[in-house]
């Protein structure tokens, strides 16, 4: 393996307007632009976006799994959040 | 000459062109320097063969003697076959390759746009859908120009000895004959002469980026218009046509 490898990028789409961006994967790259280029490359080819986002992986803070419990438990308790309680109009998509 | 022949012979060239240099990708196919690259070459591959199917079929229409694409793409001998030299040269290295690229997609980019406008419903339609194609591979290979270019000292080095190498065959893509008059005057394709110098404009505007020169001089190579090639597009030949040569009409 060399050790001069290019840095890591993560890759969002967006698969047509109105949606917001996904992450889809990740990729090599030398730089931003290339990094985009190699996303549309890569990800794509069978028309599934309409829009690519990268971010250098470096740059994304992610939470910590050992603190997934104080995290995110708490939230389990509280069905009164979920907006369960309403009817979704007819005609409403992607919700 | 004739109209038909003419629009035949044109059609036949542009072909030959896409399908060539289109086959000259896809041997990347495996041996990308990167995953996202080997992708990348291949995608363009797969557009130039793309665009290539439709110049075969129409050109198999316009000669109109039961020939279908693929007996044109597949079941011609080398001196038929109307590329220019350029699109035949071996891949080399990943610069090397890349060098090809640019000074085709530049070449191109040009001539396509002149195409859209065309006379000839068909061929605009069919520039219409490959331009956008050529957009990408103009940007594709000129953003590794740039990085290869000005990137360390080897990569510079050697990719400037692919542009010094491979300018000998830039020329030979403003050929014209008889051919073109025709078909210059019925309004089906541009006059390449118009846009020489915009071409030269272009180039020379990233290769300067890239921290790469042209040759001041360089001996210009040409042949490939009349079916006079370099020693390499016999042997490629051989692998593209292999299989309908070996096993005659065969389908998958």
């Amino acid at each position: 393996m060399s050790k001069k490898e290019w840095p890591l990028w993560e890759v969002f789409i967006r698969s047509k307007q109105g949606l917001s961006h996904k992450h889809v994967g990740s990729l090599r790259a030398a730089d931003a632009e290339m990094a985009v280029n190699n996303a549309r490359d890569v990800y794509t080819r069978r028309s599934e976006g309409v829009s690519i986002w990268v971010v250098e992986s470096a740059n994304v803070v992610a939470s910590d799994p050992s603190e997934a419990g104080p995290l995110f438990e708490p939230a389990n308790s509280k069905a009164y959040r979920h907006p369960t309680f309403y009817e979704v109009p007819e005609g409403i998509k992607h919700m | 000459m004739t109209k038909q022949e003419a629009l035949f012979e044109f059609l036949l060239r542009k072909a030959d062109d896409s399908l060539i240099i289109g086959h000259r990708l896809s041997e990347w196919c495996g041996h990308g320097p990167i995953l996202e690259e080997d992708i990348a070459l291949t995608n363009i591959a797969l557009d130039l063969i793309g665009q290539a199917t439709e110049l075969y079929k129409y050109a198999a229409k316009v000669e109109d003697k039961g020939r279908t694409e693929d007996d044109l793409a597949f079941l011609r001998l080398e001196r038929e076959y109307k590329n220019v030299l350029l699109v035949e040269q071996p891949n080399g290295d990943f610069g090397k390759t890349i060098v090809r690229q640019f000074f085709f997609d530049h070449f191109e980019h040009l001539f396509y746009e002149g195409l859209v406008n065309s006379k000839d419903e068909r061929i605009a339609a069919i520039a219409t859908k490959t331009i956008k194609e050529i957009k990408y591979h103009l940007r594709h290979s000129s953003e590794w120009v740039i990085r290869l270019g000005d990137g360390t000292e080897e990569s510079h080095e050697r990719v400037q000895e692919s542009v010094t190498a491979l300018s000998r065959f830039i020329d030979e893509m403003f050929y014209q004959n008889d051919v073109d008059e025709i078909l210059i005057k019925e309004g089906i394709i541009p006059d390449v002469k118009l846009f020489k110098d915009e071409f030269y404009k272009n180039i020379e505007a990233i290769l300067e980026e890239a921290t790469l020169k042209l040759p001041a001089e360089n001996y210009q190579m040409s042949g490939g218009r009349k079916g006079v090639h370099t020693e390499h597009l016999g042997y490629l030949l051989a692998e593209l046509q292999y299989m309908q040569r070996t096993y005659p009409g065969m389908e998958w």
